[in-house]
């Protein structure tokens, strides 16, 4: 249940900041100190999130296969390679090293 | 910064051979009257003050590759949502309602972890502000009816921005914007299903790797994003912080938290340098990182090590070729 009430808020939240975005006039929303954070909190989020994603298992921190996963991204972004093929090399790279016993 | 930005896209609705005749606003898509795709007409006209009218079939190309290539991601959302042990019924209602990407592996991987569904939906929330920025620039360029509005919203995302922005005309806007919605919409919805399905029949998820593909997912968003140093210390600060409080506090609440490393490093630089630096860099993220999927998709821009090697700072900043792109559509 409470999935379902995470679903619905984000649902409704997601949507409600992309429609306020089409409808408020421009001052409102380009003042430049909000657009700097607002350029700058996502940065925060997704750094943030890439770390917890790739360390932490159940609330503890673990440094795992999926840290060498999430290499092999980096230098596959590095090289300039497609989005898809990002995000396969982390994980053809993580599934490989727990194959081997990693 | 605003009053520069703004005048700077009305010009550029303008470009092709219409506005003479005052009837510019009514050249909605498929109204191909004599200057449709790249007709020498209209555009020898503008030839000389940049982009000029752009043959659909491009905008279309250019629109079908960006959907075609984030669409497929969408398996990796349905299998990672199914592994965090999400229901096919609720791993497909994230894609069909929510509807943007970043927001949807944050509130998925929040849930794995055990936040509880409001500080996981506040993460998944925060990082979908952004979308309100697109809009602000979107509403200006597509100018939509108010009627037509609340259905665009939802493709208001990064990949729908940065088509869109990269277009030289508002016939050409609409279109990318359309057929890249569209597409993504689409397969995006399909795709998730079938990973979900997939993720179910595969059995144990991360036996395949599969919990790799979030964080990836992730990094390939966020490297376009580390341009300026300030980027860069906002993303090393909130990797700290995140992985800081990862073990104190409830789970959902760490990435929350490291989002304050956003106004720190603002208030940092204020106190540091002038004015004058803290401008630059809100010209350089006046969209925050519209040109970032579409690069991601063609595989032009991402660089950086990621996250942790944020720190380490490396100086290149003008190989964005998405960007590049975005900025000329302006």
């Amino acid at each position: 249940m409470s999935v379902w009430i995470a679903i619905a808020v984000t649902a409704v939240g997601c949507y409600v900041v992309k429609l306020v975005g089409l409808l408020v006039p421009a001052e409102a929303l380009e003042r430049p100190l909000v657009r700097r954070l607002a350029a700058l909190v996502p940065v925060a989020l997704l750094a943030a999130l890439t770390a917890q994603q790739t360390f932490s298992t159940a609330g503890s921190l673990v440094v795992d296969a999926r840290a060498a996963g999430l290499a092999a991204a980096a230098v596959a972004l590095v090289l300039r390679a497609p989005f898809l093929v990002v995000v396969a090399s982390a994980v053809l790279v993580t599934a490989g090293i727990r194959a081997l016993g990693g | 910064m605003a009053e520069q930005t703004v005048p700077a896209d009305p010009p550029e609705s303008s470009p092709p051979a219409g506005p003479a005749p005052g009837t510019g606003h009514d050249r909605t898509p498929g109204s191909g009257t004599g200057r449709t795709p790249g007709s020498g007409v209209g555009g020898a006209a503008v030839a000389a003050d940049g982009p000029a009218a752009k043959p659909d079939a491009a905008v279309v190309r250019d629109a079908l590759g960006v959907g075609i290539a984030v669409g497929l991601s969408g398996f990796a959302f349905g299998v990672t949502a199914a592994g965090s042990g999400l229901s096919l019924l609720q791993t497909c209602a994230l894609s069909l309602l929510v509807f943007t990407g970043a927001s949807q592996f944050a509130l998925v991987g929040a849930l794995a972890a055990g936040g509880n569904p409001f500080t996981a939906a506040a993460g998944a929330f925060f990082l979908g502000i952004r979308n309100a920025f697109y809009g602000l620039r979107l509403s200006q360029l597509l100018a939509l009816p108010r009627a037509v509005r609340p259905f665009a919203a939802h493709w208001v995302i990064d990949e729908t921005t940065a088509v869109a922005l990269a277009q030289p005309t508002r016939r050409a806007v609409r279109l990318g914007f359309t057929v890249t919605g569209l597409t993504l919409y689409v397969l995006w919805n399909l795709t998730t299903f079938l990973g979900a399905i997939g993720a179910e029949a595969i059995g144990d998820t991360n036996a395949w790797g599969l919990d790799a593909a979030g964080p990836a997912v992730f990094l390939a968003l966020l490297a376009p994003m580390l341009r300026t140093a300030a980027e860069r210390a906002v993303a090393g600060l909130a990797v700290l912080l995140g992985l800081g409080f990862l073990p104190l506090l409830p789970a959902g609440v760490p990435v929350l938290v490291a989002a304050l490393a956003a106004p720190a490093v603002l208030w940092f630089k204020g106190r540091t340098s002038g004015r004058g630096t803290a401008d630059a860099v809100d010209t350089r993220t006046a969209i925050p990182g519209a040109g970032r999927p579409g690069s991601d998709s063609a595989g032009t821009a991402p660089r950086g090590e990621g996250a942790e090697g944020a720190h380490k700072g490396r100086g290149e900043d003008s190989t964005d070729g998405g960007q590049r792109s975005v900025e000329e559509g302006r």
